[in-house]
């Protein structure tokens, strides 16, 4: 069913429902075909409106939209050969399951057999055989969600656009099917576009990212770029597990640089190849929660060169089964945290209120733009 | 408070030493109060109606009053025949055409116009109050006035034209109301699927829409009959030389002194129960058709 034409491009598109104010604005962005790509952002960053514009139900107010290398601004969904699956499933509530998958063959004209034949195949493919004859009141939310996916699939897209498709369902279902549309995905063969706005779901899913903020994107890569390479500080924050802190470089010394802040004193940070930074300068830098060790303060002395480390009071402790969430007093928010192993953790013996050396590797800092 | 213990004596009759004690010595006194009195009212809501049932299927000798002199069917064979009564068959007859009439463009407007206050529009709110104001306007100041106005532009006024006006004033708002009803459970991403899944707007009417839509729609053509078959003030001044049904009733009521009256009262009530129940037994027959495509899982 690969179609090879599934690709897309996004060339500056912008939406504005007022002519003033745009919900979405410069948007450049391309999908490889076949790719699983997320929208990540918090609501009402204009991640659907990008997917609504790429499915064909809204029309951008300026840009193009390329799929497999075709505008297709203008065109009914249908030829675009796009299908959407809608955060409600949207499923017709007076027609049976198999009628539901059927539907668009019966727009198409197609006899009754015939329809039902190819319905029946989609059917056994979402494992939803002995379900064919129910109505859409009668099943589980995840039941529920294969049909919408099913009903979706049977139009051949080359492309299927998911909105917050997992947002309906409890935790536990929501992993099953999290790995359900995975296969689906790689079972067609086609471009995936998901909306969501849980951090986790698109990290464990995608191939691609792109996180959003306030109708634009800050970031689009792989879901290791995104995570581990986080370019600002609104999606290091966003996508967490980091400890964002700001301030001001020192000194510059080659490859490294010292910068200090109100809250942590002074710190060791690396610095890029062709960097255009200069003493004086404001900052934000990252470092995974992970990454940070904590040890007793009188350590300090003993670092090796490679480590930068400040001190900072424990204020809080939550034990999280494979790791302990150890609380810093050491960023302006509070919220410095080191993800300590568990066992680890429990031979250091720290508790709340001890004062701790807070230790990382250099080379494990992230710049922030 | 002591409500774990279901025996324990409630508060409020605390202070009266006659604890009531729920299931323990049948029903307060209470209750036989409330239902001699319901009782009363439902005797009284229904009682001339049975009488006037029941006197209507007296026989020749038969009078306006009990006791019951034999029992035929002869005052609704009277009835039928065009005589001193009245025009019983031709009043029988626009009526139940102008409710069919009311019915078919209450329908209509109102999916209409459900479908079209689902998103704000310039002068929705206009709009929407002109409508209720039709709703509370006094019915016979309202046909008065059409009457009028027909008057002065020198139209004939007629069932088929004034009367169906005047009672669209009245059936409009409430099949509307109804209807929005019925759209507050419409979900709009059912059209939208339907579009995306390569129906025309039309398919997306007679397959999505319509289907899901119909039993609502039923409601409302159900409303829009009964309202218009009954309507008395409003079709007054409205409805021309000829008269509908209630009018008739009315003309009979002050110069008819026969059980012929009562009969009449009997046969519109069935028409109403024959359409009410038809009615029923559509959205009765919409649900089972849809629960029946649900076989036993073979």
């Amino acid at each position: 069913m690969k179609t090879g034409q599934g690709s897309i491009e996004l060339a500056g598109i912008g939406k504005s429902y007022d002519g003033e104010t745009f919900a979405v604005q410069g948007i450049n962005l391309k999908i490889p075909d076949g790719a699983y790509c997320c929208f990540l952002g918090p609501s009402g960053c204009g991640k659907s409106t990008i997917l609504r514009m790429v499915a064909g139900h809204e029309d951008p107010t300026e840009g193009k939209i390329l799929i497999g290398g075709e505008n297709v601004v203008g065109m009914a969904p249908i030829e675009r050969r796009t299908a959407m699956m809608f955060q409600s499933y949207a499923l017709f509530p007076h027609l049976s399951v198999r009628d539901n998958i059927a539907f668009a063959l019966r727009v198409r004209g197609l006899s009754k057999q015939e329809r039902y034949a190819k319905a029946d195949a989609m059917i056994e493919k979402v494992h939803l055989g002995e379900f064919a004859n129910r109505l859409p009141a009668q099943l589980s939310g995840g039941q529920q969600q294969r049909v919408a996916l099913a009903r979706a699939a049977i139009t051949e897209p080359r492309v299927l656009l998911l909105d917050e498709p997992l947002s309906a369902l409890d935790e536990h279902l929501r992993i099953k099917m999290r790995d359900e549309l995975r296969r689906m995905q790689q079972d067609l063969g086609i471009t995936f576009i998901h909306v969501t706005h849980t951090q986790m779901e698109a990290i464990a899913l995608a191939d691609q990212v792109v996180v959003m903020d306030k109708g634009v994107i800050r970031q689009s890569g792989t879901a290791r770029e995104i995570y581990s390479a986080p370019r600002d500080r609104y999606v290091a924050e966003f996508i967490g597990g980091q400890n964002v802190l700001s301030g001001r470089i020192d000194t510059i010394s080659g490859a490294r640089a010292r910068m200090g802040g109100a809250s942590f004193g002074e710190i060791a940070i690396p610095l890029p190849d062709r960097h255009r930074l200069a003493e004086g300068q404001k900052l934000d830098i990252a470092i995974r929660r992970d990454d940070i060790d904590l040890r007793p303060v009188g350590d300090r002395a003993g670092l090796p060169d490679s480590a930068t480390s400040i001190v900072g009071r424990v204020t809080g402790i939550e034990y999280q089964g494979n790791y302990v969430k150890v609380q810093l007093d050491a960023a302006e928010d509070g919220s410095f945290v080191s993800f300590m192993p568990e066992r680890k953790f429990y031979q250091a013996g720290f508790t709340v209120g001890d004062a701790v050396l807070a230790v990382w590797e250099i080379e494990h800092t992230q710049l922030l733009a | 408070m002591t409500t774990a213990n279901p025996t324990s004596t409630k508060p409020q009759s605390a202070k009266s030493g006659h604890a009531i004690r729920p299931r323990a010595k049948g029903r307060p006194w209470t209750f036989y109060v409330l239902a001699g009195f319901f009782a009363l009212y439902v005797i009284a809501l229904y009682g001339p109606m049975i009488s006037i049932y029941i006197l209507s299927f007296q026989d020749l000798r038969g009078g306006l009053v009990f006791p019951m002199r034999g029992v035929s069917l002869h005052w609704f064979d009277e009835l039928f025949s065009q005589t001193r009564t009245g025009d019983f068959a031709g009043s029988f007859r626009r009526s139940i055409g102008l409710a069919a009439l009311v019915t078919v463009c209450t329908v209509l407007f109102s999916f209409m116009a459900g479908l079209a206050f689902r998103r704000r529009f310039k002068g929705d709110t206009v709009v929407f109050y002109l409508m209720i104001a039709s709703l509370v306007a006094p019915g016979l100041v309202l046909g008065i006035g059409i009457g009028i106005g027909f008057q002065l532009l020198g139209i004939q006024t007629s069932w088929y034209t004034s009367a169906l006006g005047a009672q669209l004033s009245w059936t409009l708002p409430f099949g509307i109301l109804v209807m929005f009803a019925v759209m507050s459970v419409f979900n709009d991403d059912w059209e939208e699927a339907a579009r995306d899944l390569g129906a025309t707007r039309w398919q997306t009417i007679k397959m999505v829409v319509l289907p899901i839509l119909a039993p609502g729609l039923v409601a409302v053509a159900l409303f829009g009959f009964t309202l218009s078959y009954d309507e008395f003030a409003r079709t007054l001044q409205t409805a021309g030389p000829l008269n509908t049904l209630p009018l008739e009733i009315w003309s009979m009521t002050l110069n008819v002194t026969s059980p012929a009256l009562y009969a009449l009262g009997t046969v519109s009530t069935v028409v109403s129960f024959v359409v009410i129940g038809l009615s029923l037994t559509l959205i009765g027959r919409i649900r089972r058709k849809r629960s029946a495509r649900v076989q036993p899982d073979a």
